[in-house]
């Protein structure tokens, strides 16, 4: 019997279980994108039939990180740029969970990038919402690792003379298996993507564009969007690695261009995610480790018996 | 001093297979029945440079590396480069033989390869033998090796001919030699051994000169085991079935062991990008539910800084380990050093609310590599083991019997979801996992999967029930209440004292230490009462929570105390005045911070001098005295 008796409970599950009861009201400010990924989160969940206590959502610093406080399931708010090495360990401390990592384009791109790296290479099996708004918010308004070239602020007084990270490229090239680009402002787009993104098995990134009011005011709304997957301009195949390549890199010069191009870029169903590589390769449990520590027939082995004959 | 004892120092380059030689020849030595030490000296390079292994061994315990040499087995650097003497590196070609060669005993045995080195190349050599009455055997044991089928084998050969001149009998050997070594290259090794052996003890006087093997026996049986293996069994003893790390020198030594048996123990190993990820790894890991470790040198345990205050603040057990070397930046990577105390100590964001634990011998590895996991996961904090290249390399013989241990896989103040469901939760369903008001500090915790546990661990400041939290009384309950449980572990601690008290109660002196030079000190302690001082030695271990009293007592119970430690900043006797507000009068500091530990001859002369002399230095230019405050 498994001591986590929350993961795979047959059961309905209400989106109002997601509804903290304390502070259920989110403090950003009003006209964030975030909210949008709430919302989506909210949705997507009970479709997957994942409980609030079978899902791990791990948060790095910034407006995105309050994602935890507003979202009632297991969370651990870790600290900027650090969200994916935690949420990727407890994934493979027990698979059985449904884990989720979020944060800002800063978080991601910026301090918590060769994390993001390596955590695509590896393909682990989670999801990992990137609030991409092209700026600091929290910290009031700073250029960002996705900021246009050109880009003022308090800390590039003169524009930024850097160009834009290309995160769908990044993604792609780093090894990730699903990467899609959603917007705020497309809450029925965004539910499906996440919904795909959480079925993924492996690595599912999903650069989520979150408009800040407050501090990117000359910025687009990314409206109007266009859903790449359905409009009739653009015909690309989600499963070839060159096609999606080349719409991922036009996506990116055109949102500096102010067009706004949003939907699933690539998918790789093939890929075995980390944990089954690792796996066959005899360096991971059949069982979920964290179940071991529960069982009371389990057999601990002894460095005793293991090891007296090496140093004898 | 042991009356009668081999020193054994084998020297040649990087990837000569010094090491594995050495570890072979200590091993029978152990099985011959005598009690040996081991000291690895090497560079950070992968092939050529000067490097040796000293092996230590006498009838008598012995606990550190001695002082200088007896016996010196010069194989060549078969990957030297710069062969001139004015190089920048010098002539490495000759290291092997010129080396240190002043440390060489009077009455010392050098037997060098004159297929690959030239004694003619070292100034005054013949003249500095004599001087010192160095019996000389130049042997062509390359030339030996070749004949037999390969050159590499010639330290094969060495052995023989150290067996020969020393009259160790070559069962032992041989022995290991069928253990170690693949049937391919054992019988062309094991005539090699024979050849030189034979040719030695027919060609040459062997008993010219009065270095031999000493005989002994042990009580029970023992195991030839590093620091490093130590902590690595501990913690599997402990149930720690998760590791992720970087490759660093010395911590490597752990993070290998782990991982090449991790996967049979049905365990995970992770290499990661780098350190923050590494620790960042182990506390989701152990968030999740199982036991979990990290662990580096001082470059890569600086990455860790944040997680581990991530550890702190949310009370993640998790046990990261430091094998300190030579600092700051990339220092020496290869050398021991105890600089970074301070270090572990403090880094990160805050207060530190963690456990720092120093073991100062294999046996204690062992065992407080246990503790680590204990108090970590009982208390649900991050525990430190702090060690260096020292510890973690050097090979001695330790009782079997003291591994003879029933392993402890327990998670600790770990909820069932039964026993989650009478803690106390909010209107919403959200379990309180930081209550104020618990025994000892320490709050029970859920796993996350679980039913009825579902909270937010987070880094920012919370209440009882997870959520993020800036009210000034909170603040202070919850710091508090952090705070108490390393006055719970200081109490816990004390049930079964780490220190480490040797020599006589009622003795004059003391001498203080941390850490891995605790045996060293030990062997000092004994020599000096042996010549007429009243002198005794604690070695500390708990560096935090400190044990106050314990150390206050010792302090009290003597006129004068003299710290000995590897840094060039007295951390270790800063870290004593910091706990005890005192003593600053009483305290005087011996300091090692060369690149080598201590010998024991250094501190017994060091304490001589400035301790019973009054001298203002240490006579050897290779460590220095920091006096007293009053001073």
């Amino acid at each position: 019997m498994s001591a986590f008796s929350a993961i795979n409970e047959e059961r309905e599950i209400d989106r109002d279980e997601y509804t903290p009861g304390v502070e259920p009201q989110p403090t950003w400010c009003p006209g964030c994108g975030d909210f949008s990924v709430l919302k989506a989160l909210k949705q997507a969940l009970p479709e997957i039939g994942r409980s609030p206590e079978e899902t791990l959502l791990c948060t790095g610093i910034g407006c995105s990180g309050k994602l935890n406080s507003y979202l009632d399931t297991y969370g651990f708010h870790t600290i900027h740029g650090r969200s994916l090495p935690v949420a990727r360990a407890a994934k493979l401390a027990n698979p059985g969970l449904e884990v989720i990592a979020a944060g800002g384009d800063g978080d991601g791109y910026g301090i918590g990038g060769n994390h993001f790296i390596h955590t695509a290479r590896e393909n682990h099996d989670m999801t990992y919402i990137v609030f991409n708004n092209e700026i600091f918010g929290l910290t009031k308004g700073q250029t960002s690792p996705t900021s246009p070239k050109g880009h003022k602020s308090k800390t590039q007084p003169h524009g930024s003379a850097k160009e834009p990270l290309k995160p769908l490229s990044l993604s792609l090239n780093a090894g990730a298996s699903y990467v899609a680009r959603t917007a705020a402002v497309n809450p029925n787009q965004a539910k499906e993507i996440l919904i795909e993104a959480m079925e993924h098995d492996g690595f599912a990134h999903v650069d989520f564009l979150t408009q800040c009011p407050t501090w990117n005011k000359d910025a687009r709304q990314y409206v109007p969007y266009i859903d790449v997957n359905e409009s009739d301009d653009y015909d690309f195949d989600p499963t070839d690695r060159v096609e999606a390549a080349e719409m991922m890199r036009e996506t990116e010069e055109s949102l500096n261009e102010g067009k706004v191009l949003t939907g699933r870029y690539y998918v790789d169903e093939d890929r075995p995610s980390y944990g089954q590589e690792k796996r066959a390769i005899g360096e991971m449990p059949e069982e979920p480790l964290a179940e071991r520590y529960w069982d009371d027939d389990y057999e601990w082995e002894r460095s005793y018996d293991r090891f007296v004959g090496k140093h004898a | 001093m042991t009356d009668q004892e081999l020193i054994w120092r084998i020297s040649g380059g990087s990837g000569d297979g010094i090491a594995s030689t050495s570890q072979n020849f200590a091993k029978a030595l152990m099985r011959s029945g005598l009690n040996v030490f081991t000291h690895r000296h090497y560079p950070s390079r992968i092939r050529g440079g000067h490097t040796y292994t000293e092996i230590r061994a006498a009838a008598d315990p012995v606990k550190s590396r001695g002082d200088g040499y007896n016996f010196l087995l010069a194989l060549g650097d078969s990957f030297a480069r710069n062969p001139q003497e004015e190089a920048v590196y010098g002539n490495e070609e000759i290291k092997p033989l010129s080396e240190n060669l002043d440390e060489l005993r009077e009455g010392g045995v050098i037997v060098y390869d004159e297929g690959l080195l030239d004694a003619s190349e070292i100034p005054d050599f013949e003249e500095r033998a004599e001087e010192n009455d160095w019996h000389v055997y130049p042997l062509d044991l390359r030339g030996l090796a070749r004949e037999q089928g390969r050159e590499v084998m010639r330290n094969t050969a060495g052995v023989g001919a150290t067996c020969a001149l020393t009259g160790m009998d070559l069962d032992h050997v041989e022995e290991l030699m069928r253990d170690a070594m693949p049937e391919k290259i054992l019988d062309p090794n094991l005539e090699i051994l024979h050849i030189a052996y034979d040719q030695v003890r027919e060609e040459h006087d062997v008993d010219a000169h009065d270095v031999s093997v000493p005989t002994g026996e042990h009580d029970e049986e023992q195991l030839l085991m590093s620091g490093s293996d130590a902590i690595a069994y501990g913690a599997i003893d402990e149930g720690c079935r998760f590791i992720a790390g970087y490759p660093m020198t010395p911590w490597t030594e752990v993070f290998t062991i782990m991982t090449q048996n991790l996967p049979e123990l049905g365990g995970i190993s992770e290499q990661v990008e780098d350190e923050i990820a590494a620790a960042a790894l182990a506390v989701g890991a152990s968030h999740a539910g199982v036991k979990a470790m990290s662990g580096s040198s001082g470059g890569g345990f600086a990455l860790m800084s944040e997680p581990l205050g991530l550890a702190e603040m949310t009370e993640t057990p998790v046990v990261l380990i430091e094998a300190m070397r030579a600092g700051p930046s990339t220092g020496m990577p290869t050398k021991p050093e105890q600089s970074d105390l301070e270090h572990v100590l403090y880094t990160s964001q805050g207060d530190s609310q963690r456990v720092v634990i120093a073991p100062g011998t294999v046996e204690e590895a062992y065992d407080q590599s246990r503790l680590a996991f204990r108090l970590a996961y009982e208390y649900q904090i991050p525990s430190i083991l702090l060690y260096d290249q020292k510890l973690g390399g050097e090979l001695m013989n330790v009782p079997k019997s003291h591994f003879d241990r029933e392993p402890n896989p327990a998670l600790g103040n770990t909820l069932t979801e039964d026993e989650l469901a009478d803690e106390p939760h909010s209107a919403d369903g959200k379990f309180h996992r930081f209550q104020h008001d618990v025994e000892d500090g320490v709050p029970p915790r859920s796993i996350p999967g679980q039913k009825g546990g579902r909270y937010l661990a987070t880094g920012n400041e919370h209440d009882p029930t997870g959520h993020i939290c800036e009210d000034a009384d909170n603040r202070i309950a919850q710091i508090d209440r952090r705070t108490q449980k390393l006055e719970a572990i200081r109490a816990d601690l004390d049930s079964e004292p780490t220190s480490a008290f040797y020599g006589p109660d009622e003795a004059e002196y003391g001498i203080m230490t941390f850490g891995s030079q605790q045996g060293t000190v030990e062997e000092a302690v004994d020599r000096l009462n042996d010549a007429g001082h009243s002198v005794k030695s604690l070695g500390v271990s708990d560096m935090l929570p400190f044990p106050s009293d314990e150390v206050e007592a010792f302090i009290q119970s003597v006129d004068e105390v003299l710290v000995v430690e590897m840094t060039a900043s007295g951390q270790f006797r800063g870290l004593v005045q910091k706990n005890l507000g005192q003593y600053g009068e009483k305290l005087s500091s011996l300091l090692k911070y060369n690149g080598n530990p201590f010998e024991p001859a250094e501190i017994v002369d060091g304490f001589e001098a400035v301790v019973v002399e009054g001298d203002a230095e240490a006579p050897n230019h290779q460590t220095t005295f920091v006096p007293t405050a009053g001073d």
